[in-house]
């Protein structure tokens, strides 16, 4: 009987079907752990924080309705990977002339400060967020997250990794839309 | 001695003391809650099990919202809202998780279905009639039994 001969090759099948799953899956750059977003295309959620440079006021909401794009960055200064998109950020802002507001999350201010002194400082505005409150309200899963909130204020691009060129292009493309 | 086993091997439990809230309701609603939200960090851990600093940070934003007169649903909403289904430990049933929740009944459906054919298809098959030995081979039979 022929289908009970197609029946053998059900297992070499299921083969084919799992090696395609895991072929595709190690190729196309497929990262199963990653959480995605559920920020984006929301309000960008309430930016107060303490300021981080004496003498300048307290960060509020109301910098992410400028009129223009902001980006808000999330570091730490005993972050590594926030050393790695450093150099891009400062790019940002010193070629772009992109609005880069920083938040140290669960840093010291003064250790946050000193980190910037030494590396340069890339951001418009600077606060901290010593306890992790703000950032939970912002959906935050550690550092270095990275936000783009549009003119409007709705959130735009929300990355959970440093940014690398990849990210800067996107950045870079809504940021010469909305501008 | 048993005991000394018992508080060491004591399950993971990362709530902290001072995390805890004084009414023991509201403290009672968080550990549900805690138990079924996942820590975004740790891949497949509750933040209730979880040390992560944003595990902390997650059970003390639903203890502020408990105290702030949320409801449970509430609660997990404004977690949705912020970390997206993958909070949930628990997947919500919805057009993205159809085969999540139905694929497994849906393989056990499809499997019955083809064993029920199969067993139909054996039953149907009559068994051959036998016709009487001949002559010349119940003489060769009689000749192996040594009859």
């Amino acid at each position: 009987m022929t289908s009970n001969r197609l029946l053998f090759l059900l297992p070499l099948a299921t083969l084919v079907v799992m090696a395609g799953f895991f072929g595709w899956s190690l190729l196309s750059g497929r990262d199963p752990a990653a959480i995605g977003s559920a920020m984006v295309g929301k309000p960008a959620p309430r930016l107060e924080a303490p300021s981080l440079r004496a003498g300048e006021p307290a960060l509020d909401t109301a910098l992410l309705k400028s009129g223009k794009p902001v980006l808000v960055n999330f570091f730490a200064s005993w972050c590594t990977p926030c050393l790695a998109e450093h150099p891009l950020l400062l790019r940002l802002k010193e070629r772009d002339g992109v609005a880069i507001v920083g938040v140290a999350w669960k840093n010291k201010p003064e250790e946050a400060r000193a980190s910037l002194a030494k590396l340069g400082d890339p951001f418009t505005r600077a606060g901290f967020d010593l306890d992790g409150k703000l950032a939970v309200d912002w959906g935050l899963s550690g550092v270095p997250e990275t936000y783009l909130i549009d003119a409007n204020g709705i959130v735009r691009l929300h990355f959970r990794a440093p940014i690398g060129p990849r990210e800067l292009s996107q950045i870079l493309a809504l940021v010469k839309a909305g501008s | 001695m048993l005991l000394l086993l018992a508080l060491f091997t004591w399950p993971a439990f990362a709530v902290e003391p001072r995390e805890m809230l004084t009414d023991p309701a509201l403290e009672a609603r968080a550990r549900e809650i805690g138990r079924t939200l996942r820590c975004v960090v740790c891949q497949n851990q509750a933040i209730d099990d979880s040390s992560a600093e944003v595990a902390h940070d997650m059970r003390r934003a639903v203890r502020e919202r408990l105290v702030a007169g949320d409801s449970d649903a509430a609660v997990y909403e404004f977690m949705v809202a912020r970390y997206g289904d993958y909070v949930l430990l628990k997947p919500p049933f919805k057009a993205g998780t159809l085969l999540l929740w139905l694929g497994g009944p849906l393989v056990l459906l499809i499997a019955g279905a083809a064993l029920l054919v199969a067993a139909r298809r054996r039953r149907a098959v009559p068994i051959p009639a036998t016709e009487p030995l001949s002559a010349e081979e119940q003489r060769r039979l009689d000749a192996l039994l040594g009859r």
